[in-house]
């Protein structure tokens, strides 16, 4: 197996490394065969992991490929933990991965960085498989600002536009504050553990459970919840919860498949992984927990409420994707970690199938975004105006599709839940519902349905888009339709994260709603009466009302709700002030450092003090090395008499 | 009297490559210029046979033999078998040199398989006489290689140079082995050490036999002050002559501390230690200061030779095994790269030019690629980059050195390898970022470029998996 497990991790690297570097000799055909080829074998070999660790129940894979160095005891290596959470990861991310490959043939087309784009996407493959096959932090580390390096260069893809630029610097930097955090955690991990393997930490931890740590002097706290919350807080970069969430709506600025492939279906996803990984660390710290639950709830709400007024396409679906991730945050909060991981397998399907069909809208209309430009394209595009119903029915939680089974678990699972904040993230949640199923549909309806609000160009030239953008539409669809009735069973109330996620017993939130599960078809019948569908239904008779039957009214509303309405659209002036409050803040202080600090001590003492320095140092050495016999015969004896006179006078 | 024959066996590499060298002498006589190439298979053959003999009697435990003079160990087998797959690459990189220069001489290999005889000597010493001896055959080799170009003004002045301050050196080494004698009664370094434990460090005349002793070893390696002739040699030499003084010799000279400071002199550790952390940070400042402002490459390379062997005193002064494994690992790796980097000085040139300056090697990358990126890597890992083997080299003797709590001369250390980091980087920066000067083709022989390939990548391959040789560096020095 573990040949299969490098040959997964290298074929991608291969495929990116080729295109990367010979992409102008193999030309553009030649790299997207290049790097298809390397991410399709990977998904091939996960498909035979996923066999073998979830169906046939082999055991655990836990072993070291490569070992660097040793230092004082902490071996810094490169290893995979393989079991049934990576194995689903990793057939997820290959499998939208090499969906978005073939996509992107179609969507890239006529991009001059044609190879750059395949190369980047390919090493991002590699990356988030790094992150999610390592056994250690170390390497978890390196697939971390990996995947964050990929989605930088991705979202300041187009680097001439300005916008791009700017969206990909926040990016970078708000990730910068996550991933500090991150950092410290690790560092927290090494400190109490001394080792950085997962397997030696998790056997450790129930020990480590009383310890305290003394940051500020004089208060004592859990070192466990120190740690959690630090680790906590890189996944709230990476996988933009409120406030870390700025950068994911920017970050719209790359292209299209990107925004499918990193932003909403795999990278965004690495920190719930991650906690779902360090189970065994976090249901040490309730408080961690907590903390976990109630910024999951504030993203869950606050972000959807976002998308109700957005007018661009790929942000609609962009502050869908943050609420959703906010979803699977609460999730992990409750303990119901596996549901979180069901949840993040679902939403990757229909996440990535709408940001795709939103591209190919993109395609159809010639790069206009603008949803209040658009209108009655179902009888333009029947694949994609289907599709995207499929991915709108499955993201708002409709009976039988994918995403009603991993939401509605996560609803109930909070239900369930005992631990502080539950009760109001219960509430989020379930308000958090008719949100979704309001802005979905608003975009659904001004899209496809309505008006033909286009201009009269544009309208003429409106065809449904090519095989290689529809195809993998058609392939997203499936799973987002049906892979939630398929996998509720095994993976929510079955054996399969049996000891790879831990769950105390007194958090353990799955097994009251095992209680009441008698088969898919039954819970999704039973959800059928459920509040949450009454929600959903509400959304959609709103969203109906607002813009098919009245387009007047939300005019009309917004003028008399304008005080809410501004700060929605300016997105609770998270914006404005990390712009004035941090940016400007650290420019200003960048300007004082420079005048002072870098100008008057660094320049003017140490470097050229240095330069100086080093100069003078030279021309006496260089008057020494005179070139004379003797004075280099002098010189040692010199040096000889010192040695004496140092050792005879001791 | 009664002679009784020694045990030969252990000795089998060195009669072997004293016979080929009085051979080679012999055969060389009567070739023609255009069958030269006879003499430099031979040589390259004695290095193989050499290489083969040792490992088929690599010693798993010591032996003494010659009365005691002479000793097989892992460490010496280890060391020479490095020695002669550096000159091994020396001897094929100067071939194309020798002939453009008109100094493809039987003379050049002949003295440097004598040289290659006078290291091993000097890394299999078991007794002060023995230690002398071989550095004798290994200078008196080394002064006539650097004259060996009769017509150029600065290589004769090098080699007067080298030739009068190396009498000078040998000098003051004799002149701490009669110390030693005089207070030990013994030359052989057994015996030497157990009357050193018995008298202690107070004896006047050992501490000041040690101190003509450091003296003259320091002069070998070049350690700043005794480093005055280096400069001058390095760059006065034929290339090819620098590229085999800089590349096996520091091993002999690495073994020859170990040899008479820790299996002669183990007890009067205190005292070396003061003297070696001396002249450790004199050699990693002044190499690391001075080197930023030259501009020829072989006097840069000859700075960065004095700061790596302060580094390499830096593991030996530790004093612990895990110190000695990292110096003996960090010689290993600097001749690695010392061959590489003088072999690509050599290589870049052609008939009627010679590189000299580090603007020789501006737009490397537009003119070959793979050489640039091969010379790229060999300064990164001169300046100790991460994932290449020159930082692991300095990382374990630092490490060795923060292990016995001098943590302020590890991070002399570190700061000054930053400072260095500027030298190297500008090479790089000559090889990638700056226009090309010349747009001449470069021609390389066909093993030449894989032999600098394998060399090259060797640095990435220790990078990556230093664990395989340190553990043999350390092994060896075990037993």
């Amino acid at each position: 197996m573990q040949n299969i497990y490098l040959g997964i991790i290298l074929a991608p690297l291969m495929g990116a490394l080729i295109a990367g570097l010979f992409g102008r000799k193999i030309g553009r055909s030649g790299a997207h065969w290049i790097t298809i080829i390397g991410v399709a074998t990977a998904f091939l070999l996960s498909l035979i992991v996923l066999r073998h660790h979830v169906l046939s129940g082999a055991a655990p894979y836990n072993g070291s490929i490569y070992t660097w160095m040793i230092v004082e005891g902490i071996r810094l290596e490169v290893g995979f933990l393989v079991d049934n959470l990576t194995a689903i990861m990793m057939a997820t991310v290959t499998f939208v991965s090499l969906m978005v490959h073939i996509y992107t043939i179609g969507y890239m087309h006529d991009d001059d960085g044609y190879q750059r784009f395949f190369s980047y996407i390919a090493l991002f493959t590699f990356a988030m498989l790094m992150l999610v096959m390592s056994n250690n932090f170390l390497q978890l580390f390196f697939g971390w600002e990996a995947v964050g390096l990929v989605s930088y260069l991705l979202i300041g893809f187009w680097y001439k536009r300005e916008s791009a630029i700017f969206a990909n610097m926040k990016a970078f930097l708000v990730n910068r504050v996550g991933d500090f955090g991150f950092l410290l955690g690790i560092a927290a991990v090494l400190m109490a553990f001394n080792s950085l393997d997962y397997a030696d930490v998790f056997a450790a931890a129930p020990l480590m459970a009383s310890m305290t740590v003394q940051i500020i002097p004089g208060a004592d706290w859990s070192l466990m919840t120190v740690t959690c919350i630090l680790l906590f807080i890189g996944a709230m970069g990476k996988s933009a919860q409120v406030p870390l969430h700025v950068w994911l709506p920017d970050s719209m600025e790359g292209p299209t498949p990107i925004s499918a492939l990193i932003h909403a279906a795999t990278m965004v996803t690495a920190g719930i992984f991650m906690v779902a990984r360090m189970s065994p660390l976090f249901e040490l710290s309730p408080t961690a927990l907590s903390v976990v639950l109630v910024i999951g709830s504030i993203t869950a709400l606050f972000m959807g409420f976002l998308g109700i007024v957005q007018n661009d396409i790929k942000r609609v679906i962009a502050y869908s994707t943050l609420s959703q991730l906010g979803y699977m945050t609460v999730a992990l909060g409750v303990s119901a970690y596996s549901a979180a991981i069901f949840h993040l397998m679902t939403h990757a399907f229909f996440k990535a199938l709408l940001f795709l069909g939103a591209g190919s809208v993109i395609i159809a209309m010639h790069h206009e975004q603008d949803i209040r430009k658009m209108g009655g394209l179902w009888k333009y595009m029947p694949i994609t105006w289907v599709t995207f119903l499929l991915g709108t029915l499955a993201l708002i939680g409709t009976p039988g599709f994918a995403g009603f089974y991993s939401k509605d678990s996560i609803i109930e699972a909070v239900h369930a839940s005992q631990i502080p904040g539950a009760g109001f993230a219960y509430f989020a949640v379930m308000l958090g519902v008719f949100v979704t199923s309001l802005y979905s549909f608003r975009l659904y309806f001004l899209v496809f349905h309505g008006k033909e609000r286009m201009d009269h160009h544009t309208q003429e030239h409106l065809h449904e888009t090519p095989a290689v953008v529809t195809v993998p539409l058609i392939l997203l669809a499936i799973p987002s339709v049906v892979i939630g009735a398929m996998t509720i069973e095994p993976l929510l109330f079955g054996e399969v994260f049996k000891g790879v996620i831990m769950v105390t017993p007194e958090h353990n939130v799955l097994e009251h709603l095992a209680e009441h599960f008698h088969g898919a078809m039954n819970f999704a019948l039973h959800g059928l009466t459920g509040l949450p569908f009454i929600l959903v239904l509400a959304g959609f008779g709103s969203a109906w009302y607002l813009y098919m039957a009245r387009p007047d009214v939300p005019e009309r509303i917004r003028q008399l709700a304008a005080p809410v309405y501004d700060i929605l659209d300016n997105k609770y002036y998270f914006d404005q002030f990390y712009q004035r409050f941090f940016a400007r803040g650290s420019c200003e202080t960048g300007t004082v450092l420079w005048k002072y600090v870098d100008a008057g001590l660094i320049d003017g003492l140490l470097v050229n003090g240095t330069a100086r320095w080093v100069g003078w140092v030279a021309a006496v050495t260089r008057h020494l090395q005179s070139g004379y016999l003797y004075h280099y015969a002098f010189a040692m004896i010199i040096g000889l008499l010192i040695l004496l006179t140092w050792f005879v006078t001791r | 009297m009664n002679f009784v024959a020694p045990d030969f066996m252990p000795v089998v590499p060195e009669l072997f490559v004293l016979t080929m060298a009085c051979l080679l002498l012999v055969i060389d006589v009567f070739l023609e210029q255009r069958q030269r190439y006879i003499t430099y298979g031979v040589a390259q053959l004695t290095l193989l046979g050499a290489a083969l003999l040792t490992l088929v009697t690599y010693a798993h435990a010591p032996v003494t033999t010659m009365f005691g003079h002479y000793i097989k160990d892992a460490m010496g087998d280890l060391l020479k078998i490095f020695i002669y797959l550096s000159s091994a690459a020396v001897f094929l990189y100067s071939r194309d040199y020798l002939r453009r220069r008109d100094l493809f001489k039987g003379e050049y290999y002949v003295l440097g398989l004598f040289g290659v005889l006078g290291m091993m000597i000097m890394v299999s010493a078991h007794s002060l006489l023995s230690v002398y001896l071989g550095l004798e055959l290994l200078s008196l080799s080394l002064y006539a290689l650097v004259a060996m170009d009769r017509d150029s003004p600065v290589a004769s002045e090098a080699a007067m140079k080298y030739f009068v301050l190396g009498s000078l050196a040998s000098g003051m080494l004799l002149y701490g082995i009669s110390m030693i004698y005089g207070a030990t009664g013994s030359v052989d370094l057994q015996v030497v050490s157990d009357a050193v434990a018995r008298q202690g460090a107070d004896n006047l005349v050992l501490v000041f036999g040690l101190v003509f002793l450091v003296v003259g070893l320091s002069f070998k390696l070049g350690a700043v002050p005794f480093h005055m002739w280096l400069p001058d040699v390095y760059q006065g030499a034929p290339t090819s002559v620098t590229l085999y003084i800089g590349s096996a010799p520091k091993l002999a000279a690495f073994a020859l501390m170990m040899r008479v400071l820790v299996d002669g002199l183990g007890t009067l550790q205190g005292d070396w230690q003061q003297m070696l952390i001396i002249l450790s940070v004199l050699s990693i400042a002044l190499g690391n200061l001075v080197a930023i402002v030259q501009t020829n490459i072989k006097r840069m390379l000859a700075y960065s030779t004095i700061s790596h062997v302060g580094f390499l005193l830096l593991g030996i002064l530790a004093g612990s095994p895990e110190g000695y494994a990292a110096a003996m690992f960090y010689a290993i790796v600097y001749v690695l790269m010392a061959v590489g980097a003088f072999g690509m000085v050599i290589m870049l040139g052609r008939t009627g030019f010679e590189v000299e300056n580090i603007d020789d090697f501006k737009g490397l990358n537009d003119r070959s690629p793979w050489l640039a990126f091969l010379m790229l890597v060999i300064m990164m890992s001169m300046a100790g980059v991460p994932f290449m083997a020159g930082f692991y080299a300095k990382w374990m003797v630092l490490q060795a050195v923060v292990n016995i709590g001098l943590v302020w001369l590890a991070l002399f250390g570190v700061v000054f390898s930053v400072i260095g980091a500027f030298y190297y980087l500008r090479v790089v920066k000559c090889l990638y970022f700056d226009k090309p000067e010349q747009s001449e083709p470069i021609h390389i022989s066909l093993d030449t470029e894989i032999a600098i390939s394998a060399n090259g990548l060797l640095l990435v391959a220790l990078g990556l998996y230093p664990t395989a040789l340190m553990t043999w560096c350390a092994t060896a020095l075990l037993n």
